[in-house]
């Protein structure tokens, strides 16, 4: 390799240092990453991925998370589920299906007037634990989860 | 563009309790047409709501939430008359925004 092209290999880690140092500020905060969709933590296939591309670090077990959802899904191509958290100060909160082939499904910025509850329908593959993770507004993650049993899967076929 | 949003909100106090129905098929990519060819990915990827222009709301999803999605959300410091302003985005950039007046509690 000569000393040019290994400046410009060096350069290109120093840009894609940055890009991530400004993702690592934007996290679980659709409002900043909106114009790009956080595609990496979308396509992570493990919940350990997904998180760590979400820059969420340490999140705390929390019995403030109240995840309702069925115990039993018989149709996994539409489970219902509502989040209340009662973290205080909650600004943000993603919902993740563990088993799913692309765990994370989605994340919400409750923070310019929203109040710490969401309700959606997911998809759900097999029986799973369906798991939530709530930013603070100090930047602290919180978080549970609630298995759903899944009788027919709803994402192939 | 899609077909129309079905956005419903109720004023609790000063709580707006909102929930939309959007039309859409949420194609996960790995679903086979009759012929057996794999269906492309289709989902909607943003939403975001606004309160009278001032986003309130917003999420980034992905192809596992279902079919024709449904979201709640609650919004505070709302009040009869305000205009309450949906809008959803896909991986194709299809965008569709849908307004409503709130009603009185």
């Amino acid at each position: 390799m000569t000393d040019l092209s290994r400046r410009a290999a060096l350069k290109g880690v120093g840009a894609g240092g940055l890009a991530a140092a400004a993702m690592a500020a934007g996290l679980l905060r659709p409002a900043d990453v909106l114009a790009d969709w956080n595609k990496r933590a979308f396509e992570s296939k493990t919940v350990s991925d997904a998180l760590r591309n979400l820059k969420v670090t340490a999140p705390i077990e929390s019995k403030d998370i109240a995840i309702r959802a069925p115990d039993i899904a018989e149709n996994g191509a539409v489970v219902p589920i509502e989040i209340q958290s009662g973290v205080p100060g909650t600004r943000s909160l993603a919902v993740l299906i563990e088993k799913n082939p692309f765990p994370y499904v989605a994340s919400f910025d409750l923070s310019q007037g929203a109040l710490p509850f969401v309700a959606l329908r997911v998809k759900m593959g097999e029986t799973s634990n369906v798991r939530v993770v709530v930013a603070d507004a100090d930047g602290k993650f919180y978080t549970a989860a609630k298995e759903v049993k899944v009788t027919i899967g709803g994402c192939g076929g | 563009m899609g077909d129309p949003m079905k956005i419903r909100a109720k004023l609790d106090g000063d709580v707006l309790e909102v929930r939309v129905l959007m039309a859409h098929p949420m194609e996960t990519g790995q679903r086979k047409d009759a012929s057996g060819n794999v269906i492309p990915l289709h989902f909607i990827q943003t939403v975001t709501a606004q309160l009278n222009g001032k986003p309130v709301f917003q999420a980034e999803t992905s192809q596992a939430v279902a079919r024709n999605p449904v979201f709640g959300f609650k919004l505070k410091g709302a009040k009869a008359g305000d205009k309450l302003a949906v809008t959803w985005v896909d991986n194709k950039g299809d965008k569709r925004t849908d307004e409503i007046s709130v009603g009185a509690g």
